[in-house]
C-alpha cells in the first residue's frame, strides 16, 4: 500500500499520516546500493521496456499513439548513442502498443527497433522471421509478449557479450525514459492525488538510483558520460521527493506459494515538484529522439 | 618468430575464452532458466555470468507494488545448487532458498514498491581447491500482467 502526501507549494509538509507510522520507518536512500561488495559480478537491473509498458497499463493508462516516437524518425539516428537510445525507446513503444492490442502499430515499431538493432550491428536479434512470427500471431498477445522479450534479451545479451555493455546500458535508459515520458504525458494536467499513474512515476525514484549506478559502471564510455550529465538534472528533482516505508514483513501463502511482502510507503511531494519532473522528462526525451 | 606466433595464439585464446564462455551463458539462460518462469512473462532482461564455486553475484532491482513476480535463478549442471537471498534496504533477509531445498524459483508480490538486492552464491566445493568448478549462473525475472 502506498500513501501519497502532497504538500502545497511553500506550505508546511503534511506530517500527520507519517507520524502514525513512524515506528520501524525508513527513509529511502541509496544505502543498499552503497554497500561495499566482494561479489564477483554486480548487476543493476532497470525495468525492461516490456515491464515498463505493463506498469503503465496496469496503472489504468489509456492508449495514445501520439505519444510514441514516430517511426519516420528512424533515418535520423546514425550515431551509436542515438541508435541505442532509440532501440530502447522504440522497444518501449512497441511493448506499449502490443499491450493495447495495436497490432499494425506493433509491427511498424518492431521494424523500427530492427533498424536500430541492425545499425548497432546486433546480429540476428530481430530478423525477418521475427517480423513474420509477429504478423502470424497478431491475435495472440502472449506470443507477442514472448517475441518482444526474446528480441530484447537477444539485443542486450549480444551487446553485453560482445564487450559493449555501455551501449546495453544506454538502450535500457532510453526505454526507461520513454516509459516515464508516456506515463507523465498521460497524467497531463490531471490532479495528482489518488492517481495511480502518478504513484508509478514517483516509484521511479527507486529505479533512478539504479540508473545512476548503471551509468557510473560504464562512465569510461563518452556517450555514457554525456548521458550522466543529462541525468543529473533529473536527479535534482527526484531529490525533492521523499519516500519512506515501514518495515517489510514477508508473509508466505502456502496455498498459492506466493509470498506477500507487506509494508506501507509514504511519499512526500508537492504539485510543483511533480510538474517540474514532467517538464524535465519531456526535455530529456525530446533530446533523445531529436 | 615461432615464439612470437605462439605468444600471439596464446593471447588470442585468452581473449576469446571468456567471450565464448559468456556466449554459452545466453543459450543456457534461454534454454534452461527462462522456461522456469512459465506461466509468468519474461521481462526480457538478461543477467548471467560465469561463476566459480565460492563466488558471489549481486543484483539490484526495483520491484513494483501490486505486481506478481517470479525470480528464477539457475546454474550450469556441473555446479552445486545455487544459493540465493532476497535482501531489503534495511538489510533484512526476506527470503533464502536455503530454507526451501535450494528452490530455483520464488514467487512474490509487494504491497509497496521496493528496491531489493538479490544475493547469489555458488557454494564452495567441499574438496580440494583444484576441484573448484566453473559455470554459468543466470538470474531472470517474470511478471504477470494485471
Amino acid at each position: 500500500m502506498i500513501v501519497v502526501l502532497f504538500s502545497g507549494c511553500g506550505s508546511d509538509k503534511q506530517k500527520s499520516r507519517s507520524d502514525e507510522i513512524k515506528l520501524d520507518e525508513t527513509e529511502l536512500d541509496a544505502s543498499l546500493l552503497d554497500d561495499v561488495s566482494s561479489a564477483k559480478q554486480i548487476f543493476y537491473s532497470l525495468p525492461s521496456p516490456l515491464e515498463t509498458a505493463m506498469l503503465i497499463k496496469s496503472a489504468g493508462a489509456t492508449y495514445d499513439e501520439e505519444l510514441l516516437n514516430p517511426v519516420e524518425n528512424t533515418s535520423n539516428y546514425t550515431t551509436n548513442r542515438s541508435m541505442a537510445l532509440n532501440l530502447g525507446i522504440y522497444t518501449t513503444d512497441l511493448s506499449f502498443a502490443s499491450l493495447f492490442d495495436q497490432t499494425q502499430t506493433s509491427i511498424r515499431y518492431m521494424n523500427a527497433a530492427k533498424q536500430m538493432a541492425d545499425g548497432l550491428g546486433i546480429l540476428d536479434a530481430i530478423d525477418n522471421n521475427t517480423i513474420e512470427r509477429l504478423e502470424e500471431n497478431v491475435n495472440n498477445r502472449d506470443v507477442i509478449m514472448d517475441i518482444i522479450s526474446e528480441t530484447f534479451m537477444s539485443s542486450s545479451s549480444f551487446l553485453t557479450e560482445n564487450e559493449r555493455p555501455a551501449l546495453a546500458s544506454i538502450v535500457l535508459v532510453g526505454g526507461w525514459i520513454e516509459g516515464l515520458y508516456i506515463a507523465s504525458n498521460l497524467v497531463g494536467d490531471a490532479p495528482i492525488e489518488d492517481n495511480k499513474l502518478v504513484e508509478r512515476i514517483v516509484d521511479q525514484k527507486l529505479s533512478f538510483e539504479i540508473v545512476l549506478k548503471l551509468l557510473e559502471d560504464n562512465k569510461d564510455n563518452s556517450d555514457v558520460a554525456g548521458l550522466m550529465a543529462d541525468m543529473n538534472d533529473l536527479k535534482t528533482t527526484f531529490d525533492k521527493i521523499t519516500i519512506t516505508h515501514t518495515k517489510i514483513q514477508a508473509v508466505p501463502d502456502e496455498e498459492s506459494n506466493v509470498t506477500v511482502l507487506k509494508s506501507e510507503s509514504t511519499v512526500d511531494m508537492s504539485l510543483e515538484v511533480f510538474r517540474e519532473l514532467q517538464e524535465k522528462v519531456k526535455v530529456l526525451r525530446t533530446n533523445f529522439i531529436s | 618468430m615461432k615464439k612470437l606466433f605462439h605468444f600471439t595464439v596464446a593471447v588470442a585464446l585468452l581473449t576469446l575464452v571468456p567471450l565464448a564462455a559468456n556466449a554459452q551463458c545466453k543459450g543456457f539462460a534461454k534454454k534452461l532458466c527462462k522456461v522456469e518462469l512459465y506461466p509468468y512473462t519474461h521481462d526480457g532482461n538478461y543477467h548471467a555470468a560465469v561463476l566459480t564455486t565460492g563466488e558471489e553475484a549481486e543484483l539490484y532491482k526495483t520491484f513494483y507494488s501490486d505486481t506478481d513476480y517470479r525470480i528464477s535463478i539457475c546454474g550450469a549442471d556441473n555446479l552445486p545448487d545455487i544459493e540465493f537471498r532476497i535482501i531489503d534496504s534495511d538489510r533484512n533477509i526476506l527470503y533464502t532458498n536455503k530454507d526451501n531445498n535450494f528452490s530455483r524459483i520464488w514467487d512474490f508480490r509487494l504491497e509497496a514498491s521496493q528496491q531489493l538486492k538479490i544475493f547469489v552464491k555458488v557454494p564452495a566445493a567441499d574438496g580440494l581447491p583444484e576441484e573448484a568448478k566453473q559455470g554459468c549462473v543466470a538470474i531472470m525475472f517474470g511478471f504477470k500482467e494485471k
